[in-house]
């Protein structure tokens, strides 16, 4: 994080320019009901951070082009693709032709990685707690697999507010690692199905009570989810200047 | 290159026309931001304008509130690629600020500082002369924390990340200077109508 003073005083950072490149569609896989696994074939496949994410550019036969931005789920793993988790949002202009047209070896742009800000490493050390609602908890899985393969014994919870048990994405996943995995927990929370409970004061307690002080609390979903939660994170004691968020629609 | 069976979803001419490049039309307000919204008491809220470490002036509330108004009508348009039309915001003109502080602007650049520690540069040029303001109000209600309230930086013709919420000051610097999110790749100058997001655009 870089105060207004230090950037002042910093010295001139390399600078980072993302170009477009060209991509292959390598795989479509429905992974729920409204979620694609999408893996893409690409020059920038293993340099992301976990969290970071992707412009995506697709052109028309006439040259209309339009772009979205999406998380990356993947963390770098030897293979020269990158994975995307889309939702096939009703009138989604990019991410219905994901989600309806694409198939293996389609081609498209895409350029990035992009975002230092919402992104982890191992060596960024300190407890991890994570919140995601609904498919804002795509950057988080790449942080949990991320630190699986680096750290996988550092503390880290997951609290996940999803309306239903069979719209979580990746929920085999995380059950997996929350079985296995030593120091990880995951808190789900079903909004439409069961108690039908939200994300509350006891669950970030209950969160926090399991990693201790976290290095870093990030945060990702519709403002809906973030806004709230990032309000009881800083109500039950966390310095703010350790949660990061990243919001999406209204 | 094109993307087999991409058509896209075309906008209707009036709307299209009102669009930068790469950008769609969204009816509802998307919250951008790196961290929770900072905790702001009106009673300690300071503005304060600055020549690099040298402050020149700041205000109270009460003090920003007592300053001249202006209100303006228009488009904005963020960066993640959503425009919103016909927004109206009310607050204290660049110009006016600098009028009460009784000074020029010392610089040809600056920095807008915030309340979470984010910054963001601008040139004087693009804030003079009725380009920029200390937004007060939005839709003609108290801008609120979720948008940057009580108070943030509102310069519409650039890219919104330029406009930088929960203001606490200005800064003038001697050289155009990286803010939070040039440091990290995104354009030095931000303009929509070129879609200059990131470095190199």
């Amino acid at each position: 994080m870089s105060s207004a003073t230090s950037a002042i005083e910093a010295p001139a950072p390399e600078p980072l320019v993302f170009h477009w490149h060209e991509a292959e569609v390598a795989a479509v896989t429905a992974i729920t009901p409204t979620v694609k696994s999408v893996r893409l074939r690409c020059a920038i496949a293993g340099r992301q951070r976990a969290g970071q994410h992707v412009d995506v550019r697709l052109t028309a036969a006439d040259g209309y082009r339009a772009s979205r931005s999406y998380s990356v789920a993947s963390v770098p793993d030897g293979s020269d693709t990158i994975e995307l988790l889309v939702e096939g949002l009703p009138g989604g202009e990019v991410s219905s032709w994901f989600f309806e047209t694409a198939e293996v070896g389609d081609r498209l742009e895409l350029r990035g990685p992009i975002g230092g800000s919402f992104s982890w490493d191992g060596p960024d050390g300190g407890p991890l707690l994570l919140a995601g609602g609904g498919s804002g908890v795509v950057p988080l899985l790449a942080m949990l697999r991320r630190r699986a393969q680096v750290v996988p014994d550092l503390p880290a919870a997951l609290i996940y507010s999803v309306r239903s048990r069979a719209e979580a994405i990746a929920l085999d996943e995380l059950e997996a690692r929350d079985r296995d995995e030593t120091n990880f927990s995951l808190f789900l929370r079903t909004t439409r199905e069961g108690e039908g409970r939200r994300v509350d004061a006891a669950l970030v307690e209950a969160a926090l009570d399991r990693v201790g002080a976290p290095g870093k609390v990030f945060l990702c979903g519709s403002n809906r989810f973030v806004s709230p939660t990032a309000d009881l994170v800083v109500a039950a004691g966390v310095p703010p200047a350790v949660i990061r968020t990243e919001r999406f629609g209204a | 290159m094109v993307t087999r069976g991409f058509t896209g979803r075309r906008q209707p001419p009036e709307t299209g026309a009102r669009l930068p490049p790469g950008q769609y039309l969204t009816q509802d307000f998307p919250i951008l931001q790196i961290g929770p919204n900072p905790t702001i008491d009106l009673a300690t809220w300071e503005f304060t304008l600055r020549d690099g470490s040298r402050p020149i002036k700041s205000w109270s509330w009460e003090a920003m509130l007592a300053l001249p108004r202006t209100r303006w009508h228009g488009d904005i348009h963020c960066v993640t690629k959503w425009s919103k039309f016909d927004t109206q915001w009310e607050g204290v003109s660049f110009d006016d600020l600098l009028a009460d502080a009784g000074t020029a602007a010392p610089t040809d650049f600056l920095l807008a500082e915030s309340y979470d520690d984010y910054s963001t540069n601008i040139p004087v040029a693009d804030l003079v002369g009725g380009k920029a303001m200390i937004a007060l109000l939005y839709g003609g209600e108290p801008i609120h924390a979720d948008h940057g309230g009580p108070a943030r930086f509102f310069v519409p013709h650039l890219y919104f990340w330029k406009s930088a919420k929960w203001l606490k000051g200005l800064r003038f610097t001697k050289t155009d200077t990286a803010g939070y999110w040039e440091l990290r790749g995104y354009h030095m100058y931000g303009d929509p109508w070129r879609e200059q997001r990131y470095i190199g655009d």
